[in-house]
């Protein structure tokens, strides 16, 4: 029993040195809410962010919130932080989400981000001309399944993560049939029992993500997309027709809260900082998605690892 | 000829069928009425439904006010409420209290034993149930324990806990005023009825806008889907309290309130715990979906462990899931039956101060022994690599099998006869539902279904409704293929009974997110995978329904059938099948209802029916499109339910007997 008070005591002990310690005390109590959506990268750099903030005696909660539902939680103050929105899908939203004058562009991450039609390695042997997109046009019986020969299979994203493979299809003279996964694990499900196989497949890739680094392959090069491209019928190889080229790729940024920042002005200085490269988020990615780790770990380990980096970005707490 | 109009004049179906043969007829040939052909719904007639559903929500959730208060702020306020049971409830049995996170976390409290909590639950289960209870309860926690799965369970459990409460206490206040007045009850049975098969997702962007984020949200979106059988069974209950009882309280004085607190609901009690029964087992089955807008938990196992592709730690997980449904199944069904078994047969409970010292002294002893609260990393088990390798295994070498049973039926049976779904006039289809309305129960049923059909068609989502439609046909055919003949064989051996509800109850509960991903790897995304999906949800009311008809069949009947010399298959085909009948319908009907709640899951795989369209719009966050195209599976649920249980009736009515 003495004991037992005795932890009890040491515990609210640990608690007062560790708050006592803090030279920087926080601007406000009320807690910053980070988004977390269901993707990895984005659950590992929400947890070191909420390992910085936390360190510095913020009081932080996540929150989970769907990638493309999130500006209503934003612009209504459900939502504060979220450390990744990906040129890629959220472009148009977070524009004008921004011009609500809400929300805030809190700069990049640094990471970039890729998503495009995708091949196992193995696929070159049987359509020697990729990663030419054009090979396509000529091998697509290589990818065929039953229900969709003569026309290849292309296996694209969830309906509601857009894209426009259909009319990239169109427009290209693709000869292949568009057949959309539910989901994301849907996606992997399918490349992994074909990958078993050496099986074809080709589909719907992002970056940075863990199945580049488990499974080998390439992306198909298409033209490069600009904005003509998706505006200018004119632009590209077919004359009559927009989309005529790949997926866009581009910035991985942070968004916040507009009225946070006159409550946690440090605390969105951190955040604004806050810097990740393609091939560091691949790893700690793997190490979640493959090996098994929990989130919690790899972010904490992180977190040793790199301590001086991430002091510097906390120059506002330092006085 | 009189001969021929007599044989028509019984058999309506004739008539009915010469109906549809000559407006396919007419239809086919595109004969145009009213400036439109009957093939296609004409563009005038579809109405912007989404877009009005949508703005009246988005109005109610944004700018609507109750005097100067707006209903969001209400909505909100309401949410912070129910938010502190949900974490004070976490913290006592997940995770104790903990600050901060990082470098800055420290556990100040840890949670309440295991080894407390489970010894308690054991001991619990022995005095409810004897010792078969307790060694289940045992077992059950044992491998939350040992899997690791325990601090999670936990977390399910005090959401499960919370919705529980709330959604008992509302159905019952619910139940209680439809009893007391008609019109109540005739409103809320509507609302129930709609409410249960419009799919949950449909609901959870409401409930997003108008509560925020976060467990809150998760929670009353649970209690909302679990609302209904509490109702049902509350209204059930105290309609059938004995009209004796209810005389002895008045002659003994009761006012209303005290005959309702003191005599009517204690004398329903047993049925009422039937009602909480199906409230847990429905939250749990919430609870992956649940955790999808924030409840955490064994739900959020799952989907994590999916997403990584490991097949064996998501079953591991769902299987907790199971676990948890079980325990919590027996232990209400025998608190049921004690209650209905009356006070004289009571062992004396051990008492509560008994509990409160094993829980506390063993979350005591957990600061000597940290093992006592969190379970070690390194002792656990896990089987999760042996599943993974065995679906590797299976892909790697019976691929081409399965590829070819795959093609054979989609390119031979599923693809042509969506096809024809899709291709069906809508005029057709409505006069032919009416028809058969108007045969099986008459004028009123007719409209109530034509209305439906109607609304489907001016949704603008026909389309989808009439892949929705194949989809669920297909799955009920398989279902039932499968189902009846295994429930015949488990009716006719008694010893089969409790194994098969426990493999029943497993299917019923086992998160289908879990075997929605296996089906992807052996036969890709798309519609039949959807299909084996469903098909797997959809199997255990069939089978249940089945052995439960085939029991019920009166002893006397079948010993008539036997001294009049009738062999076993004459007696299965003649006197058993014939008396099943109506329970047999219900059966098909709960088939397809579950079939249908499944479409939207379903959606996960790639499908293009009008669960699609309600997952597009939880994603994308739009109400009106979510609202009505679950609406849209509403109809078609309540369209096939009623013709099926007019159908029974008839049945019923012409064999004379009760299902």
């Amino acid at each position: 029993m003495k004991k037992l008070i005795a932890s009890i005591v040491s515990s609210a002990v640990i608690l007062s040195v560790s708050q006592g310690a803090q030279a920087f005390t926080p601007e406000s109590k009320q807690p910053i809410k980070l988004m977390v959506a269901d993707w990895t990268s984005m659950l590992i750099n929400t947890e070191i962010m909420n390992i910085i903030l936390s360190t510095y005696g913020y009081n932080v909660e996540k929150v989970i919130a769907d990638d493309s539902a999130r500006y209503p939680g934003f612009e209504y103050g459900d939502l504060h932080i979220a450390l990744e929105t990906w040129q890629t899908t959220q472009e148009a939203a977070l524009a004008s989400s921004i011009k609500t004058g809400k929300v805030l562009d809190l700069g990049e991450t640094g990471m970039h981000a890729k998503e495009d039609w995708w091949y196992p390695l193995y696929m070159k042997e049987r359509c020697p001309g990729l990663p030419e997109w054009k090979a396509l046009q000529d091998c697509a019986a290589a990818f065929a399944t039953a229900d969709t020969a003569p026309k290849g299979r292309y296996l694209s994203a969830p309906v509601s993560w857009g894209g426009n493979d259909e009319e990239r299809v169109a427009a290209l003279d693709l000869p292949f049939e568009v057949v959309h996964a539910g989901t994301d694990a849907g996606l992997t499900a399918e490349l992994k029992a074909a990958y078993e196989r050496k099986a074809p497949i080709i589909l719907w890739v992002y970056e940075p993500n863990w199945v580049s680094k488990a499974f080998e392959g390439e992306f198909v090069k298409f033209p490069a997309n600009t904005p003509e491209c998706t505006s200018d019928a004119s632009w590209g190889p077919n004359k009559d027709a927009t989309y005529d080229c790949g997926k866009p790729e581009g910035w991985i940024k942070k968004m916040g809260w507009a009225e946070g920042e006159t409550i946690w002005p440090c605390a969105y200085d951190m955040v604004r900082n806050f810097k990740m490269d393609n091939a560091t988020i691949s790893d700690l990615v793997y190490q979640v998605d493959v090996e098994g780790k929990e989130v919690e770990d790899v972010a904490m380990q992180w977190a040793r690892d790199n301590e001086k980096t991430w002091r510097s970005w906390a120059s506002c707490a330092a006085n | 000829m009189i001969k021929a109009m007599r044989f028509a004049m019984h058999t309506p179906w004739l008539v009915f069928v010469l109906l549809v043969l000559v407006l396919f007829a007419i239809s086919s040939n595109s004969v145009s009425l009213f400036g439109t052909n009957l093939r296609s719904i004409p563009e005038f007639m579809i109405l912007p439904l989404s877009d009005w559903a949508g703005n009246a929500l988005n109005w109610f959730a944004r700018e609507a006010s109750i005097g100067s208060l707006t209903v969001q702020t209400i909505t909100r306020n309401f949410a912070e409420l129910v938010n502190w049971p949900i974490t004070a409830l976490n913290m006592l049995l997940a995770d104790g209290i903990v600050t901060g996170a990082g470098f800055n976390k420290h556990q100040l409290m840890p949670p309440l034993s295991w080894l407390g909590l489970s010894s308690a639950l054991v001991l619990y289960s022995y005095f409810l149930g004897g010792r078969r209870l307790a060694w289940l309860s045992a077992i059950g926690t044992a491998y939350l324990v040992f899997f690791g799965l325990w601090q999670h369970a936990m977390t399910t459990l005090a959401s499960v806990i919370m919705c529980v409460i709330v959604a008992a206490g509302l159905g019952l206040f619910i139940g209680i005023a439809s009893y007391r007045a008609e019109k109540v009850e005739i409103a809320s049975r509507v609302v129930m009825n709609v409410m249960q098969t419009v799919p949950i997702f449909s609901y959870l962007v409401p409930t997003l806008l108008l509560f925020g984020y976060g467990p809150s949200a998760a929670l009353l979106a649970t209690v909302l889907y679990a609302l209904p059988p509490m109702v049902h069974a509350t209204v059930l209950a105290l309609k059938s309290v004995p009209t004796e009882i209810r005389e002895y309280g008045e002659i003994a004085g009761s006012t209303k309130r005290q005959l309702l607190w003191k005599v009517e609901l204690p004398a329903a009690l047993p049925m009422l715990t039937v009602g909480l029964n199906q409230v847990v087992m429905m939250s749990l089955n919430m609870v992956i979906i649940a955790s999808m807008i924030g409840a955490g938990g064994l739900g959020y196992d799952v989907l994590r462990a999916l997403r990584r592709l490991d097949i064996g730690g998501g079953l591991e997980a769902g299987m907790g899931i199971v676990v948890l449904a079980v325990i919590l199944d027996r232990i209400t069904q025998a608190a049921a039956r004690r209650q209905s078994a009356g006070l004289n047969h009571e062992v004396r409970s051990p008492r509560p101060w008994l509990y409160l010292l094993i829980i506390f002294g063993a979350t005591g002893a957990s600061f000597l022994l940290p093992a006592l609260q969190f379970w070690p990393e390194k002792m656990m088990l896990s089987t999760a690599p042996f599943w993974n390798e065995s679906i590797s295994f299976i892909n790697q070498h019976f691929f081409d099998q399965m590829e070819a049973l795959r093609n054979f039926s989609l390119l031979h049976i599923m693809n042509p006869f969506r096809d024809f779904l899709v291709e069906l006039p809508f005029v057709l289809v409505l006069l032919t539902l009416g028809g058969i309305a108007y045969v099986l129960s008459g004028i009123r049923l007719a409209a109530i279904v034509m209305g439906m059909t109607a609304f489907i068609a001016v949704s603008g989502f026909w389309e989808a409704a009439m892949i929705s439609v194949y989809l669920t046909a297909c799955s009920v055919v398989i279902a039932v293929l499968i189902g009846f003949p295994f429930g015949v064989y488990i009716a006719s051996s008694p010893r089969l009974l409790k194994p098969a509800s426990l493999l029943l109850d497993t299917l019923q509960t086992l998160p289908t997110f879990i075997y929605l991903l296996p089906a992807v790897m052996l036969f890709r995304n798309g519609d039949f995978s959807a299909l084996i999906a469903i098909a797997c949800y959809a199997i255990a009311p069939a089978i249940r329904y089945t052995i439960h008809g085939l029991r019920s069949v009166p002893e006397s009947r079948i010993e008539a059938a036997i001294m009049a010399g009738c062999t076993p298959t004459q007696v299965f085909r003649h006197v058993k099948i014939p008396s099943a009948y109506p329970t047999l319908l219900l059966g098909l009907n709960q088939t397809i209802m579950m079939a249908l709640s499944m479409l939207v899951i379903a959606a996960l795989v790639g499908t293009r029916d009008l669960g699609q369209e309600v997952y597009i719009a939880l994603t994308r966050a739009e109400t009106g499109n979510g609202i009505i195209a679950g609406l849209g599976i509403a109809a078609i649920a309540l369209i096939s339910d009623s013709l099926l249980k007019a159908w029974a009736a008839k049945k019923q009515h012409q064999l004379g007997v009760k299902p």
